[in-house]
């Protein structure tokens, strides 16, 4: 393992474009402080230097207008990588984005495509509030035409980004910011993951759990400790949201019986909805209790810490959540669960890890 | 800088900037802290702006602003307590913790919204004047626009419609040079920001954005045209932000800027050019000077005495208001 290489989401994501535009020369970057000294929190670092403003193009603040442009140059031929440093400002850019980039190969019969690839980042913590922390997945995953993705480790971050900018359709790369401080082994060169569906990232025979970006670090916590407690959780990523691919998920479900979801952005109407309607049509017979979901309640994020006490699912919740849908007996959890307790409590609610020094 | 400019009440407006300034600073040394645990855009350096403005505003006028809204909420009278507590996250805050520094508002003193997403407040202000239009009052809504909202369409649909409609909006554009740490000249074509308005048959007005009675002067002129129902007005001030984009500290070493750029503006230092002015009008000297320091610095003690102290919100009511 000599050559074992560990990077942090967001250096796998720079490298990813750094690799990409290399071997591309239609690729070009456009986004809001793609070439200023924090070049998105890193993830575009040294790229201007590199190739050069004309393809690291500083843009106006103009979402709308220049995710258009972006996809006049991509039915060119061009293949633009946009980058929003908040999903809440790609709001922006919905109508470009639902009515060109998802309908315009469609339309054409085919004609035209559109390989655009728009990256956006989740907020959270800092007290950022309500208006630069939204997980908004669900509303790009709706739309046909759209791809959209939410890497959660380094490996796969940085082959999904490159599989991106080679697709011909529009990609919607949905990164958590506190994902981007995951760190992980990232083979060297060129390579690819493909997006074509989710991924079991921990084996087990007990209860299925799915979940998204940074909630699937946190179900792999839970997991850990249901383990010391005899449980064993199948943990899938579902990391491509479309095209939807729910047959991993399935099959494990035939074996465990019992699904959990945890959602990274809101639980009713959120992706959640979709994985359990797809298991119950598709498995019902083999669900031995009903399906759980776990995800943000019904408001928006508040700015105080104070009130966030309830507000993301953590490794308790789905813990929690977990031991009620395998009915164990409190008992036998409660030991290992008051450790991990004890550890999360010394960490602060609002901030990723205990090195951090706001802002954000 | 003749004398005879220091109008009567200078002494108001040197003192309200004097206030914000120390606030703001306040703030920036108390960051460090971290329990003042969100963002926080100062308007250090920016304050002859929200002065100027605020001071030809009544209470019954509203003004919406942006993320960068504490020195507009406080100009306008805007509770200082409540601010601090926002900010510090609490019940008391003027959103109970539920906004944060991007957030401030103040139905009393006119502060109708601020909203962190960019250009998002100007619409908001346009129909604020739209409102008050159909009620049939005199009042006017304003709203304070970095360099960078100008490049949202959403800008443009406003001023299109406040003219159509005749609305009594004022449309402050700060241009503070710089969106984050990208320069206007790398954002926009050169032309007069004046000459936006142009396009909307709108009548434009520029003034030293560092120049508190300029300011003042240029409001004047607008909101009299305003209340009297002649329409909105595109007022360009040029200042300059002191410290980082987001945050408590100094970024002209990090290559975006030039400390040299930096100084330049620092020695035209609205506050300090208001108290020279006063100084020279023979109005205001170290005792008085003295005097108003202490008096201001009591208050911020105690604002942030009471922020600190004041209990947090219960988890529970997370879930409230989601609906009136
Ligand atoms: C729609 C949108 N895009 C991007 C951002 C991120 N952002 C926050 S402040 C800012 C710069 C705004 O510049 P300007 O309008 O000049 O105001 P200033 O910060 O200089 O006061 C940007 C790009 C945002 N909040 N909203
Ligand atoms: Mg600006």
């Amino acid at each position: 393992m000599a050559e074992a290489r560990i990077l942090t989401v967001a250096e796998a994501i720079r490298e990813a474009t750094d690799i990409a535009m290399e071997h591309d020369p239609r690729i070009f970057v456009m986004g809001e402080g793609v070439s200023d000294p924090k070049a998105i929190f890193g993830t575009t670092a040294g790229l201007a230097e590199r190739y050069g403003a004309a393809r690291v193009m500083e843009m106006p603040i103009a979402e709308n207008g220049f995710t258009g442009i972006a996809i006049g140059a991509a039915i060119m031929g061009r293949r633009p990588l946009i980058v929003h440093q908040r999903v809440d400002f790609a709001l922006l850019s919905l109508e470009q984005l639902f009515n060109n980039a998802a309908k315009t190969c469609y339309v054409t019969g085919g004609h035209h495509t559109v390989p655009l690839v728009v990256r956006m980042i989740v907020g959270r913590g800092w007290g950022q509030g309500p208006a630069h922390s939204q997980s908004l997945e669900a509303l790009f995953a709706m739309v046909p035409g759209l791809k959209v993705v939410m890497p959660t480790t380094a490996r796969e971050a940085k082959g999904q980004l490159i599989a991106a900018l080679e697709d011909p359709n529009p990609v919607i790369m949905i990164e958590h910011r506190w994902v981007h401080y995951a760190t992980g082994h990232v083979p060297e060169g060129h390579y690819t993951v493909p997006l074509d569906g989710p991924r079991r990232v921990r084996e087990g025979g007990d209860v299925t759990i799915v979940a998204t970006s940074y909630m699937l670090l946190e179900a792999l916590r839970a997991a850990e400790t249901l383990n010391k407690a005899g449980i064993g959780a199948d943990v899938i990523d579902l990391a491509v949201l479309r095209p939807f691919e729910p047959d991993l998920i399935i099959e494990s479900v035939r074996r465990t019986g019992r699904l959990l979801f945890i959602d990274t952005g809101f639980r009713q109407f959120g992706i959640g909805a979709e994985v359990v309607a797809t298991v119950v049509e598709q498995a019902f017979g083999s669900l031995v209790r009903p399906p759980v979901r776990l995800g943000l309640p019904e408001h928006p994020t508040p700015s105080s810490r104070a009130l966030l006490a309830d507000f993301y699912p953590t490794a308790l919740s789905i813990i929690d959540a977990a031991a009620a849908l395998t009915e164990v007996e409190p008992e036998r959890i409660a030991v290992p669960r008051a450790a991990l307790a004890a550890e999360l409590a010394k960490l602060p609610v609002d901030v990723p890890h205990p090195t951090f020094r706001g802002p954000f | 800088m003749t004398t005879s400019r220091a109008s009567a009440d200078l002494p108001e407006l040197y003192r309200a900037m004097r206030r914000i300034r120390m606030i703001e600073e306040a703030v920036a040394v108390r960051y460090a802290e971290q329990e003042m645990r969100c963002p926080v855009h100062l308007s250090i350096g920016q304050e002859a702006v929200a002065v100027g403005v605020c001071a030809e505003m009544r209470p019954d006028d509203q003004l919406v602003s942006t993320h960068r809204c504490h020195a507009h909420y406080l100009a306008k009278n805007g509770d200082l307590k409540a601010m601090m507590a926002e900010i510090y996250g609490k019940a008391a805050g003027c959103c109970g913790g539920r906004g944060g520094s991007m957030h401030l508002t103040d139905s009393a003193a006119g502060v109708l919204l601020s909203l962190p997403i960019v250009a998002s407040s100007i619409p908001i202000a346009v129909g604020a004047g739209l409102a008050i239009r159909q009620e049939g009052r005199d009042a006017v809504a304003a709203t304070f626009m970095g360099d960078g909202s100008i490049e949202e369409g959403v800008f443009h649909e406003s001023m299109n419609f406040a003219a159509l409609m005749r609305l009594p909006v004022l449309f402050i554009l700060e241009n503070n040079l710089y969106s984050c740490y990208t320069g206007l000249k790398d954002r926009q074509p050169q032309r007069p920001l004046t000459d936006l308005a142009r396009a909307y048959g709108m009548p434009a007005d520029a003034a030293d954005g560092n120049d508190v009675e300029a300011v003042r002067k240029a409001v004047q002129r607008a909101i009299t045209r305003a209340r009297a129902g002649d329409g909105p007005t595109l007022l360009v001030f040029d200042t300059y932000r002191w410290r980082e984009h987001c945050g408590p500290n100094y970024d002209n070493d990090i290559g975006y800027r030039t400390e040299a750029e930096f100084l330049g503006w620092k020695e035209r230092c609205p506050v300090e050019q208001a108290r020279r002015r006063l100084v020279a009008a023979g109005r205001h000297d170290d005792a008085t000077e003295a005097a108003m320091i202490t008096t201001i610095q009591v208050e911020i003690d105690e604002a942030f005495a009471f922020a600190k102290m004041a209990p947090f919100p219960s988890p529970e009511t997370a879930r409230s208001h989601v609906y009136g």
